[in-house]
């Protein structure tokens, strides 16, 4: 801690995030001690996204995921349990499994031979009744395992503290966006699996540069992605002016940035003014059959939720994830100035063959570090950090003060978010909101249950719809 | 060499030769930002695929690079979205490559696997060095297995691409050049 107050002078970190005024020093995005406390008070506190239980089908699977900096794998034991394990042996600390995925009945350790089931137990040390003479009990030297973990409809989560509550109070008023982002495109739940492998790559810069402005940053999207419409990587191709994204015939409905400034979950969601799912509108000119395929399915969703309000179809789950119908994105800390981006791609698991080539080949085209959306993303987020680091450049504070004092409840069109106009810096505000209590708190039992947060003074509780 | 006769070793060095400057005229159509002559040497046909590698298990090398019939590559895809790279870097809006890195192909190791009518199947190595803005250094290296195509306009087409970068998880930030 003495370390900590030097490397930015006798500052506390709560002076450093002032976000009544919108003003946020560069030091928490860059400075290596307060990156360091965050791999300690968010990234082993926090419920983080694992995988899908679609990359590990049969028993004896596995594939290497990851927790933070720290790498962990995701297995399905002989009795078809899901497990998160810590990827390190017990005896040395060497990784145990060296494989990106596979199928194996233990993971023997290389190093001096201890391995362990599926299960994490300590099944084999060699030399075990010659050389311990039985002072060693193998049933305290499992695997590390997760403190908790929560198959959420598919999609596996984890976090490494007890304490956590439990992964749906976790997502408060989220729980419901984030299972129907993992139902299939007819509303049923569990009802896609994830196309292997995830896309893994290291940006230069702050995880918090992609993970805390991703979906809460509208306002970059006519610059950085100025020269993405004449490629025309779309659905539609040269259609509607080549667009990037699927055409869509939603309901009538307003835009806003949206969050739970409680939990430091967001995005940019929409109020429908009426119930149920708006029906198709054809968007994939350049390959024949898929529309009809994504018609059919609108129409069973469709029956499935005539009469319900529908808000929002994408969230980002604190600290670190955006989950969206079709694709999942993490952004885990590899260093203060370096960001590991994963990305996962869900599909209707029951899906004909000619859709899920024509998803998966739409999202390679699209994102990702060879995406052609995305790459100039990369740019922006990679020089923004890097010349935010500077001695002089750190007393300029960073400037989220969009929309900041114009937030407002709307509890009837969308009970428990906070709303704000569609370009704004809301939802980046939030996730500073809830990093602060994070990393100013003792355990869980400070950041949880939460305390309310209104909407800041001088603003109307609820707005028009329509007219903000 | 005792079964072959003078007349078809020499052909073979010739079409090896040709080959090969081929292949670095190419090269060097990319390392001077010149995609539009650059795309003009890609079948309509092309399938450009450069798949993940995966660290797996011995005796299950068939899973090492990822098949472009079901699984996720780094690129997957036909000259359609090639040309359409080539259009975003044109529009000097593409932030990635504004300002152009400083690219470099070296290309090595050529050798030809296959002739079968006017198509030729051949394996080659890259060095690629990418140097952005002043500090920015990307190294990509790995072997390609191209089918090249007889053309009357362009002496050659390229018809498939198989690009295997030896990485694992993706050490550049993008890819934003052609291999
Ligand atoms: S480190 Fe694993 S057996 Fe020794
Ligand atoms: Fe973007």
């Amino acid at each position: 801690m003495t370390a900590l107050v030097r490397s930015y002078g006798d500052r506390s970190l709560r002076s450093l995030v002032d976000l009544d005024r919108g003003l946020v020093s560069r030091e928490i995005y860059v400075n290596e001690d307060i990156y360091k406390m965050e791999l300690e008070q968010v990234y082993t506190r926090a419920w983080l996204f694992i995988g899908h239980e679609s990359q590990v089908p049969n028993p004896g699977d596995f594939v290497v995921s990851r927790m933070g900096e720290e790498e962990v794998i995701l297995v399905r034991d002989r009795k078809n349990e899901l497990h998160v394990f810590l990827n390190t042996c017990r005896h040395r600390g060497m990784k145990v499994c060296r494989y990106d995925d596979g199928n194996t009945l233990v993971f023997t350790c290389p190093f001096h031979g201890w391995s362990y089931d599926t299960d994490g137990r300590l099944v084999g040390v060699p030399y075990y009744d010659a050389a311990y003479k039985g002072d060693m009990d193998k049933s305290e030297w499992g695997l590390p395992e997760v403190a908790q973990m929560c198959n959420y409809y598919g999609s596996v989560w984890a976090t490494w503290d007890k304490g956590a509550p439990s992964f749906e109070d976790y997502l408060g008023p989220y729980a419901d966006m984030a299972r129907r982002v993992f139902q299939s495109t007819d509303g049923e739940d569990n009802g896609v699996e994830l196309f292997n492998p995830v896309y893994k790559w290291r940006i230069p810069c702050n995880w918090k540069f992609p993970g805390f402005s991703f979906d809460g940053d509208r306002a970059h999207g006519a610059m950085t992605h100025r020269s993405i419409n004449v490629a025309a990587i779309g659905p539609q191709g040269d259609a509607n002016g080549g667009n990037r994204s699927p055409l869509l015939a939603p309901f009538p409905y307003t835009d806003y940035e949206m969050t739970v400034p409680e939990l430091g979950h967001g995005g940019h969601n929409a109020i429908y003014d009426q119930p149920g799912v708006a029906p198709y509108k054809d968007t994939w000119f350049t390959e024949p059959g898929i529309d009809d395929y994504y018609r059919e399915q609108r129409e069973k969703k469709r029956e499935k939720y005539k009469d319900k309000y529908i808000v929002g179809e994408t969230a980002h789950i604190w600290p670190n994830v955006n989950i969206q119908p079709h694709r999942i994105l993490i952004w885990h800390p590899h260093s203060a100035g370096v960001t590991e981006s994963w990305r996962a791609y869900p599909i209707d698991r029951m899906a004909p063959q000619f859709v899920k080539d024509a998803q998966r080949r739409y999202m390679m085209r699209y994102g990702g570090p060879c995406g052609l959306t995305e790459s100039d993303d990369m740019e922006n987020w990679n020089y923004a950090s890097a010349a935010s680091t500077g001695t002089v450049a750190k007393r300029f504070p960073y400037n989220f003060m969009m929309g900041a004092g114009h937030a407002f409840k709307d509890e009837e069109g969308a009970p428990g978010m906070t709303l704000n106009y569609e370009v704004a810096e809301e939802n980046q505000r939030s996730r500073l909101r809830r990093w602060l209590e994070f990393m100013e708190a003792g355990s869980w039992e400070d950041i949880y249950p939460v305390n309310p947060v209104s909407p800041s003074a001088g603003q109307a509780v609820k707005a028009e719809r329509g007219t903000v | 060499m005792l079964t072959e006769s003078s007349e078809s070793t020499l052909e073979r060095l010739l079409l090896r030769e040709e080959i090969e400057q081929f292949l670095y005229y190419e090269a060097e159509l990319l390392d001077d930002r010149k995609f539009d002559d650059w795309i003009n040497l890609i079948a309509e046909d092309i399938h450009y695929h450069m798949p993940i590698r995966r660290n797996v298990k011995f005796g299950t090398q068939e899973r090492e690079n990822t098949s472009s019939l079901s699984e996720i590559s780094w690129f997957d895809e036909g000259k359609r979205t090639l040309a359409g790279r080539v259009r975003q870097i044109n529009t000097g809006l593409h932030w990635c490559e504004e300002p152009f890195s400083r690219i470099r192909h070296i290309v090595s190791n050529v050798r030809i696997l296959e002739v079968n009518g006017d198509e030729v199947r051949v394996n080659s190595s890259f060095f690629v060095w990418q140097n952005r803005l002043q500090d920015e250094v990307n190294l990509f290296v790995g072997r390609r297995e191209d089918i090249l195509r007889r053309d009357e306009d362009t002496q050659w087409k390229i018809a498939k691409r198989l690009i295997l970068l030896d990485q694992n998880v993706l050490l550049a930030k993008v890819i934003s050049t052609f291999f």
